[in-house]
């Protein structure tokens, strides 16, 4: 690891000319904010208008209460010059998006089993928060998971201060807004009716501003750095950054009926806009829940098992092949379809490839451990860390099997899928995000240890037990409908029809919901944990043997 | 190639940046540029027209409830599917999907031919309460639909949006379009103006209230006429522009 730990840089301050630059930005902004909301020609522009003023508002408040800066950092001695506040900021936001996320999850799989649980109203029926849900967990909570980490890596491993005063709290402010921008309207029913790019228009333009600082914040950083090499773990982060933008530009090109309209009219149709949709969808898997979590990978499982990574060479070629590699394989997720045969073919063989760097990224993380396989035993947060990547390995050998179009007539449409989306989501994201946390907390805190290492156990065994319940339910139901689906009687007719295949899904459905919980249940462990962390509270514990106060 | 070093990526953020551009756009442009420019990707096929406004109202609560996270719309080319649900889903069938709704995930069937599958009653009551009329079913209830009345104030913007997205809408059917959809619920309307420029469009009041054209009105309009635009007796799968 290309980093000391002592790391002096200088502590830049921010021109005056930038704050007055910044302030009059602001109300201009609270006043475009107001335009739209009095202007608004429906209920949900009005809605997001009037949040866009308030937050424009608030953040004009600050700034000029904040004109010049004589507040004390408290965490002074902690951040050696580095910006560590807004990683702070970012590892709330992390922990607070993915509880509510994991719980409005929770709240979806009940639904399935028991439909009385909609309401029948519109703003909770499965339809509106299922997007609530998968944004709550990939944006909301990824996104921060992977804000934060970003943040803190690319200072650590570059040795100076991220580029910007003002900027990186724009990209964690602007990020949440565009969080509850979208969350407000997929409750309103404003929404695209793409998967994953639920967001209408004027929310995907703000998502594209914030983004394009967070690069310019990131590169600006790696710019400036005191080492000659760029750590493997940014270019992950890099790849992340870059390539979410090329698709969000692309899936999202959009005709809004008015500018004061909520809704638009997206400029792709029909196959062409599936092929996009999916380019789209399976590198929104790709770069955003893997390369940027391969970027955590790089630099928390070394830093937590203080040893090296275990290959330079692999490291290399993984990143080069993972990163061309993805981008064809969107297809598979429309085999057997519309789409030209051409297509399906590319993304299959793509896919199939897939595996290997894969693979290799998963090899580098797990050998990483050669030397303290020890800590496995003794240190739960590497535990996590490791299985994580264990989970990582699981589930890109089964993306490229269920790619495969003999397997996908089967598995496509039914619940396999979802069962093979969250041996990634809750075993890689999560476990590794949950890893990262619990090293980065105590760390930018400036607190000896974690408050309990015995609840990051508890955390580690209920959550697992969680993922374990959820996967294997949904692999028996998917697998179930998909074959019942296809069963014909001795007369040569369909043996069951669509509804007896739904009810066939209830006992499956209820174990998925037990496995949510489980993992909700965990991740509730862990915000108390880091909560009595952050407050610099200690838990009286004996440490297992060869434990050591991690700091 | 021994002169090679990735020394230069590691130590130049641009370069690396660039790199990562290179790389990352390759796949994209290989996989969907040639859909745009291979005549073959969009079958030709008869009867395929652009939604009629009460039916894109319709398409647009369908999109606004994200029913496409239950049902799909794309009958793939399997034997099992194909007697489910009727004959394979062709690309042209969706060529005025802006978005595209083929979906992802069957908690619901299909419902790319469910185009006079049912009848209004039946998906009224559905509707109102889905376990009424299939009491396995696990789908949400929407009786605030029938309560609603449509919102179309955004329909001409929402005509001329989608002409600009490519779909064929005429001036006249953007002048006739507030007419045209008050007009396909309303069982006295005259509606042979309609059918002129929508051949094959249904019409009758849907949601057998004709006081108001309601959000139940727009969604059955559209659900029944999925997937009826394209005649399969006349349909040649094996002929030249149709294999894909």
């Amino acid at each position: 690891m290309s980093e000391t730990l002592s790391a002096g840089s200088p502590t830049g301050s921010s021109t005056p000319l930038m704050r007055f630059a910044a302030l009059g930005t602001s109300i201009l902004a609270t006043l475009l904010g107001l335009l739209w909301a009095l202007n608004a020609a429906d209920t949900g522009m009005a809605i997001h208008g009037w949040i866009f003023t308030l937050a424009s508002a608030l953040t004009l408040g600050y700034l000029a209460k904040n004109l010049n800066p004589t507040k004390v950092n408290p965490f002074e001695a902690v951040d050696q010059g580095y910006s560590f506040s807004v990683v702070r900021y970012g590892a709330i936001a992390s922990i607070f998006w993915g509880v509510v996320g994991f719980l409005v999850g929770l709240v979806i799989a009940l639904q399935l089993a028991a439909p009385a649980l909609n309401f029948d109203w519109p703003f909770t029926n499965f339809g509106r928060l299922r997007p609530l849900h998968t944004s709550a967990v990939i944006f909301a909570f990824g996104g921060n998971v992977l804000l934060c980490t970003s943040f803190y890596t690319v200072q650590r491993t570059c040795r100076t201060k991220l580029a910007g005063e003002l900027a990186p709290w724009f990209v964690f402010w602007g990020y949440q807004l565009f969080i509850v921008l979208a969350a407000t309207g997929y409750v309103l029913g404003i929404t695209q009716g793409k998967e994953y790019a639920e967001p209408e228009w004027y929310v995907d333009l703000w998502l594209t501003v914030v983004w394009v600082v967070y690069l310019l914040v990131f590169l600006g950083t790696l710019m400036k750095r005191k080492e000659p090499h760029i750590y493997v773990g940014n270019w992950f982060f890099l790849a992340f950054i870059v390539t979410v933008a090329m698709l969000h530009l692309v899936n999202n090109t959009t005709i809004p009926l008015s500018l004061t309209s909520s809704s638009s009219v997206i400029v792709w149709s029909g196959v062409q806009d599936a092929m996009v949709q999916w380019w789209y969808g399976h590198n929104a898997v790709g770069f955003f829940l893997t390369a940027g979590f391969l970027g955590i990978m790089y630099y928390f499982v070394p830093k937590r098992a203080e040893r090296p990574i275990y290959s330079y060479r692999l490291s290399i070629i993984h990143f080069w092949s993972l990163i061309f590699l993805y981008i064809w394989a969107g297809p598979h997720h429309l085999h057997y379809t519309a789409l030209p045969d051409w297509a399906q073919t590319l993304g299959m063989v793509f896919s199939v490839m897939l595996w290997m760097p894969s693979w290799g990224g998963m090899i580098n993380g797990l050998m990483t451990l050669s030397g303290a396989w020890d800590k496995l035993r003794t240190d739960p947060v590497i535990r996590m860390l490791v299985v994580s990547v264990a989970f990582y390995g699981m589930s890109t050998f089964e993306g490229p099997v269920m790619s495969i179009k003999a397997v996908n007539s089967l598995s496509h449409y039914t619940d396999w899928t979802i069962g093979h989306v969250h041996s990634g989501a809750l075993g890689w994201v999560g476990f590794v995000s949950f890893g990262a946390l619990y090293c980065l907390v105590p760390w930018v805190w400036g607190r000896e240890r974690l408050y309990s290492v015995k609840m990051v156990s508890w955390h580690f065994w209920i959550a697992t037990i969680g993922i374990v319940l959820y996967i294997c339910a949904m692999w028996v139901a998917g697998i179930m409908q998909g074959l019942m689906w296809r069963t014909y009687n001795s007369l040569g007719f369909l043996e069951y029809s669509f509804a007896e295949t739904v009810a066939a899904m209830s006992p499956y459905y209820w174990i998925r919901a037990l496995g949510g919980l489980l993992f909700v249940i965990g991740s509730l462990i862990m915000a108390y944990n880091l909560y009595k962390t952050i407050r610099g509270d200690l838990r009286e514990e004996d440490l297992p043997t060869g434990q050591v106060a991690t700091a | 190639m021994s002169k090679f070093s990735h020394e230069k990526f590691e130590k130049n953020s641009i370069l690396l940046l660039v790199g990562i551009l290179v790389m990352v756009a390759i796949g994209g442009l290989v996989e969907i540029v040639p859909l745009f420019l291979v005549k073959s990707t969009i079958e030709k096929v008869e009867g395929i027209r652009p939604y009629s406004p009460l039916e894109l109202e319709g398409r647009q609560i369908y999109v606004r409830e994200g029913c496409y996270v239950c049902h799909s719309q794309m009958i793939r080319s399997l034997r099992a599917e194909v007697e489910r649900y009727g004959h394979y889903s062709l690309a042209a069938e969706s060529m005025y999907d802006h978005p595209f709704q083929w979906g992802s995930r069957r908690t619901g069937p299909d419902l790319a031919r469910v185009g006079g599958k049912y009848s209004d009653d039946w998906h009224r009551v559905h509707m109102d309460d889905p376990r009424a009329v299939v009491p396995e079913s696990i789908m949400p209830g929407y009786p605030f639909l029938a309560k609603t009345p449509l919102n179309y104030s955004d329909l001409v913007m929402r005509l001329k949006a989608n002409r600009v997205a490519g779909v064929p809408y005429t001036d006249e059917m953007i002048a006739t379009a507030v007419e045209d959809l008050e007009a396909q619920s309303n069982p006295d309307a005259d509606w042979d103006g309609l059918l002129e420029r929508y051949p094959g469009a249904v019409t009758r009041d849907f949601d057998g209230n004709p006081e108001v054209i309601s959000e139940l009105d727009a969604l059955v309009a559209y659900l029944q006429m999925l997937g009826t635009l394209v005649d399969y007796d006349v349909f040649e799968p094996e002929a030249d522009g149709n294999q894909r």
